[in-house]
């Protein structure tokens, strides 16, 4: 039987790593570019140090996988301009109150003296709802389909119950349009991409099959833990090797399913539908891929109810930002002219600095172990 | 916000939901988006306070074989050991 320890643990251990790494050595015959599509696994990556262990034809693109670092500062300044309307309390998860928009951040308006509210589960909205009947409370709802359900469970309650003072805004996206809008892009050197096991996890893998039949790009599901991502690059290598035939590989089986979590999948459609478009921090405009409230709940929906306040302009980064070019694999953060001076994690440029799971922050962090070759 | 983090299953409320150790860290998820029988001893991966799917222990385990086996092998010199320690950062 296994231990909780080996559960975690026995996907870290050292001598794992290195016979994975060794195998990997061997068998890889070509030059290829993996990126990792969600910043989980960037920090791992970088974390670990697996590039100086893996031989030089494996090289990392870091792609845009991380919730807070796409949001564009004009959903940051929604959040901002929510937060600041009298007798009302604003929820988030995460880094995202940190993130700067046009004028100001979340945190720096909560030391002004507003009620703003990083949380550990949505569900927390409940309680807070319940405590200040008084006030307007808004999540400020961020994932990728990871999160999403979490959401759609918190909103099956409001409606169930039929709670009067919670509101959303939804900023849920997901995972494979913005892989095939990489991929469309001209100059694209990505030949595989590692899929975010999390997001499988709900999602099942099927969602990768449509990308990998029109691009011929494995893809390969990996779990977080380093001997994860090490197995799933060796199973990258093996798909070359055998041939032509390119297919969505799951090495984390141990969680993912083809199918996913059903449930949670039906409870989001319960609520939530497609977005037309929505624009990625450091990609630009993507068709369908966010999602929002169906119209039959706009009362709860905050993009409508509040319409009024919320600013429409749209704000794009700093002319010298290339996280554009990072994301499809044309440039490493070391190649930016302000990393790391005009550009820091306190001050973030451009997305890929904005939350400690941007490739910019994961160089700006682990800078020593990333310089391989620079 | 994105981890998602293996927990053992130590109790199950009666509002369905769990206490969960993560490394020796306590926590209360609840198990409403699970559809399949959740027990005690289970594990399970936990997102946001939800516990978001079990994770089957046998195929953590075949994963683990997997790679014994391989570091096996590289013990009994079919694979070159020459790949350095995983903190091993080269220089310049
Ligand atoms: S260092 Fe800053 S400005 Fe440069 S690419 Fe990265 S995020 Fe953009």
């Amino acid at each position: 039987m296994q231990s909780k320890v080996d559960l975690i643990e026995g996907f870290r251990n050292p001598s794992h790593i290195k016979a994975l790494a060794a195998i990997i050595k061997q068998e890889c015959k070509r030059k290829i570019n993996i990126m990792e599509v969600c910043g989980g696994h960037t920090h791992t990556i970088m974390k670990f140090g697996l590039p100086q262990i893996l031989p030089d034809l494996i090289e990392f693109i870091h792609g845009p996988g991380c919730p807070v670092c796409i949001m564009p500062k004009e959903r940051i300044d929604h959040a901002i301009a929510l937060a600041s309307m009298p007798d009302t309390i604003l929820a988030t998860l995460g880094d995202m109150i940190r993130i700067p928009g046009s004028a100001t951040s979340l945190q720096k308006l909560r030391a002004d003296g507003k009620d703003i509210r990083s949380l550990y589960s949505p569900l927390d909205v409940l309680k807070i709802a319940k405590e200040n009947p008084d006030k307007k409370v808004i999540f400020f709802a961020i994932g990728f389909e990871t999160t999403t359900p979490m959401s759609a469970v918190l909103i099956d309650t409001v409606i169930k119950e039929n709670i009067q003072n919670i509101f959303f805004h939804i900023n849920h996206v997901t995972v494979p349009e913005p892989i095939d809008v990489i991929m469309s892009g001209k100059d694209v050197k990505i030949d595989a991409f590692l899929g975010p096991s999390h997001v499988s996890v709900i999602t099942g893998y099927k969602i990768y099959e449509p990308i990998v039949q029109k691009y011929a790009t494995p893809i390969v599901v990996a779990g977080f833990e380093p001997s994860d991502v090490m197995e799933s690059i060796l199973r990258i290598v093996r798909q070359f090797n055998a041939g032509e035939k390119r297919f969505v590989d799951n090495q984390y089986a141990r969680a993912v399913s083809r199918d996913g979590n059903l449930k949670a999948q039906a409870l989001v459609q319960k609520y939530m539908h497609k977005r037309d478009h929505f624009r990625w921090r450091g990609i630009g405009d993507i068709a369908n891929s966010a999602l929002k409230l169906k119209t039959q709940f706009a009362h709860i929906d905050a993009e409508v109810v509040f319409a009024d306040l919320l600013p429409t302009q749209e704000l794009d980064d700093h002319k010298l930002c290339i996280c554009g070019k990072i994301l499809s694999g044309n440039a490493k953060p070391f190649d930016c002219k302000v990393f790391g001076k005009a550009c820091i994690p306190a001050n973030p440029m451009g997305s890929c600095m904005v939350s400690s799971e941007g490739a910019c922050a994961a160089y700006f962090k682990y800078g020593k172990l990333a310089s391989k070759g620079a | 916000m994105c981890l998602s983090i293996p927990s053992k299953v130590i109790a199950i409320d009666e509002n369905n939901y769990a206490t969960v150790d993560t490394l020796g860290v306590r926590r209360q998820v609840t198990l409403d988006l699970i559809d399949e029988a959740v027990k005690i001893g289970d594990f399970v991966l936990i997102h946001v306070g939800f516990a978001m799917n079990k994770i089957s222990q046998e195929e953590a385990q075949e994963s683990l074989q997997l790679y014994t086996q391989i570091v096996e092998q590289m013990q009994n010199g079919e694979i070159e050991p020459e790949v350095g320690d995983i903190n091993y950062a080269k220089q310049g």
